[in-house]
């Protein structure tokens, strides 16, 4: 017996010393899963470059994210929608400092169907997205997504609406669209990462949208724009504030964001759905780290201003190979500005 | 209690004379003390578990009130919160399941304790062991491939055509909904309910069925009335256990309900559950009010399972005070 419990002391402590060799410094962070696969490539590179730091994060959602960063049990939180001005109050009464907005990379919406005997691109017009999502269009040939396909023969068929059932940034970012251009919607439904559909079926993910998307004839949901890409999914067209029909691609999500950078908040916390300007995809969005103001721990406030700057300049080269939108420079700019506001 | 050292019952004659201090370096009263502290975090683990859920839904609990269980609007934006879609996914799907798995379960396994030649059963036994050891997110990915597909273009056309006048069987076909949440989850719990049964159908002592055959009984005659009664409190076990795991299952269920929040007659039509819609909603939910009325769901679930698994236990009292011999398991 004793020879076995000092066995496993020694070996405790071996392995602690190893761990605590390997990594000097270890930042926690949690929230958001939509830019996770980004987040973790760049915590590994970051890593790489800076062996004695160690930044461990945890995709548990926006909601997770906030709740803990406002409790103080991680160093920095993330999330796809920004805190709202009661979260933000809360957090300032707990801590007696405030906690910081900082976009990091962009995300999109895209709109995608399957309709037996349509291969082509569908143009959709904001009232046909919402008069879909009210269940107020309810077959195909409806006038309002007609209207905009001149020449493509749609069936008479009832349309199958698919939403995200759990909470997420996607939804966030779809219904705050449809509350920016439909003032039913906004007073009936409203925007937030799960929301009372007035119709349809909700499917767990965006592999399961999309895979009810596929397997439902006749059926009109929303998935995200990487998704979307990475798997070839057909997805149509959405008409942008200055009348454009326009395609979600990399360069239209971030010049949505450029159109926005003009008016952007000090705090970054902007929606940068139905942005101006002629090539802006009008469902965008940004996602955003929360760094607290304040670090008691100079060294963790240092590695995280240290790596929040290496992000926004060399970190945004990785953004296009895994389909994230690139900041636009104006952002970065302003965010370097707001960094130095981090004590 | 741990302490008081009288009570332990003797093992033997030498055993009451024995000091507290000689058995404790025999290992007697540590192990005593060691199963006793594990029997006893059972217990501690269920008050901390129903403790917390209360606690943390209290503010959910004094807002709406008895109105959670009688309201049927589920909206985080705006903060309205009932429970009785959810309530009622749960029970329906959980019927369903039950309403295939009993009969089928329990066949097979009269079949494979009683009939089947045991090299059969055996070999049988390992796959139905295997199939309760699948995670439940295989079954819920078996379900949006082949089931939800298959109820789609099949069976819930069928049903439509030939049962259609019922109003269980009307409206749009989309493949999933109730129906097929309940087919999935009689799938997952079958393994339980054959696994169990046939165990509890081997362990009848064979005498009985030797006095039945001796009476002129044939083999079905004396494995139906005589077997199979003498299993009952067993069976009835196997039957709840299943529909414990019915009640509480979320991956699968969440992959074909449809996750709509909607009371509808119709099995054909989405539906919600309790723990799915825990499971979806949980991460994101940022209102403190959504993260509660959540909650309180959790502690609607564990009341539902304690009613369902007091009735169980009713039950078996009652049908074996009736009947034959027990059969304990």
């Amino acid at each position: 017996m004793k020879r076995i419990a000092g066995l496993l002391l020694v070996i405790l402590a071996v392995a602690g010393g190893v761990l605590w060799a390997a990594a000097a410094l270890t930042i926690t962070g949690a929230g958001a899963t939509f830019p996770y696969p980004m987040y973790s490539k760049w915590f590994d590179e970051y890593h790489k470059k800076n062996p004695n730091l160690e930044i461990n994060y945890q995709s548990i959602g926006s909601g997770g994210g906030i709740k803990q960063v406002t409790e103080g049990t991680v160093d920095f939180g993330a999330s796809d929608g920004p805190m709202n001005d009661e979260q933000l109050k809360s957090y300032q009464d707990k801590h007696g400092f405030a906690v910081l907005h900082f976009p990091t990379v962009l995300g999109a919406d895209v709109p995608a169907y399957n309709i037996p005997g349509v291969t082509v691109e569908l143009n959709f017009t904001p009232e046909a997205i919402v008069g879909i999502f009210l269940g107020k269009i309810t077959k195909w040939n409806d006038p309002a997504i007609a209207g905009s396909n001149k020449g493509v023969a749609l069936p008479a068929n009832d349309i199958v609406v698919v939403h995200r059932s759990e909470g997420s940034g996607t939804t966030y970012i779809w219904t705050d669209y449809l509350s920016k251009v439909s003032e039913e919607w906004k007073t009936k439904v409203g925007k937030g990462a799960s929301v009372n559909w007035p119709v349809g079926l909700g499917a767990k993910g965006n592999e399961s949208v999309a895979g009810t998307i596929k397997n439902t004839p006749n059926s009109f949901g929303y998935v995200e724009l990487i998704y979307a890409i990475q798997n070839n999914m057909p997805y149509g067209r959405v008409k942008n504030s200055s009348g454009v029909f326009i395609k979600a691609e990399l360069a239209s999500v971030t010049a949505a964001a450029a159109g926005a950078a003009k008016n952007m908040p000090d705090d970054f916390r902007v929606s940068i759905t139905d942005a101006p300007g002629k090539t802006a995809y009008p469902i965008a969005s940004f996602t955003w780290l929360l760094i607290p103001q304040k670090f008691s721990d100079a060294a963790k406030r240092d590695a995280i201003k240290g790596f929040v700057k290496w992000m926004l300049a060399d970190g945004q080269n990785y953004t296009e190979a895994l389909a994230y939108a690139k900041l636009p420079k104006e952002v970065v700019t302003k965010e370097l500005k707001a960094l130095n506001s981090v004590q | 209690m741990a302490t008081t050292t009288t009570t332990v019952p003797s093992a033997g004659p030498v055993a009451g004379s024995r000091s507290f201090l000689s058995r404790l370096r025999e290992g007697d009263e540590i192990a005593r003390i060691i199963t006793f502290l594990f029997a006893a975090s059972v217990v501690l683990v269920t008050i901390l578990l129903v403790f917390e859920l209360w606690q943390d839904s209290s503010p959910a609990r004094h807002k709406f009130g008895f109105d959670f269980f009688r309201t049927s609007v589920w909206d985080p934006v705006f903060e309205q919160f009932g429970a009785l879609p959810f309530i009622y996914g749960t029970l329906v799907t959980a019927a369903i399941s039950l309403l295939i798995a009993v009969p089928l379960g329990i066949g097979a396994a009269i079949f494979l304790a009683e009939l089947a030649p045991a090299r059969v059963s055996d070999t049988l036994e390992f796959f139905i062991d295997l199939l309760a050891a699948v995670p439940s997110v295989i079954y819920g990915v078996l379900g949006i491939f082949i089931v939800v597909p298959l109820m789609r273009q099949y069976i819930q056309p069928a049903l439509k055509h030939s049962l259609g006048f019922l109003p269980f069987f009307q409206g749009p076909t989309y493949g999933i909904g109730f129906l097929t949440a309940g087919i999935v989850l009689a799938i997952m719990v079958i393994p339980y309910i054959i696994s169990v049964s046939r165990e509890v159908l081997l362990s009848v002592p064979r005498d009985q069925r030797e006095a039945a055959l001796s009476l002129g009984a044939t083999r079905w005659e004396s494995t139906w009335k005589v077997v199979v009664p003498f299993a009952r409190a067993g069976i009835f076990g196997s039957i709840f256990l299943a529909l414990a795991r019915a009640l509480g299952e979320t991956m699968a269920v969440t992959m074909v309900i449809g996750n709509t929040p909607k009371i509808s007659a119709s099995l054909f039509s989405p539906g919600y559950s309790i723990a799915a819609v825990i499971a979806n909603e949980f991460t994101e939910a940022t209102g403190d009010l959504h993260t509660q009325a959540l909650i309180e769901l959790g502690l609607v679930l564990f009341i539902l399972t304690f009613i369902l698994n007091g009735f169980a236990r009713l039950l078996i009292v009652a049908t074996s005070q009736r009947g034959s011999g027990t059969a304990h398991v």
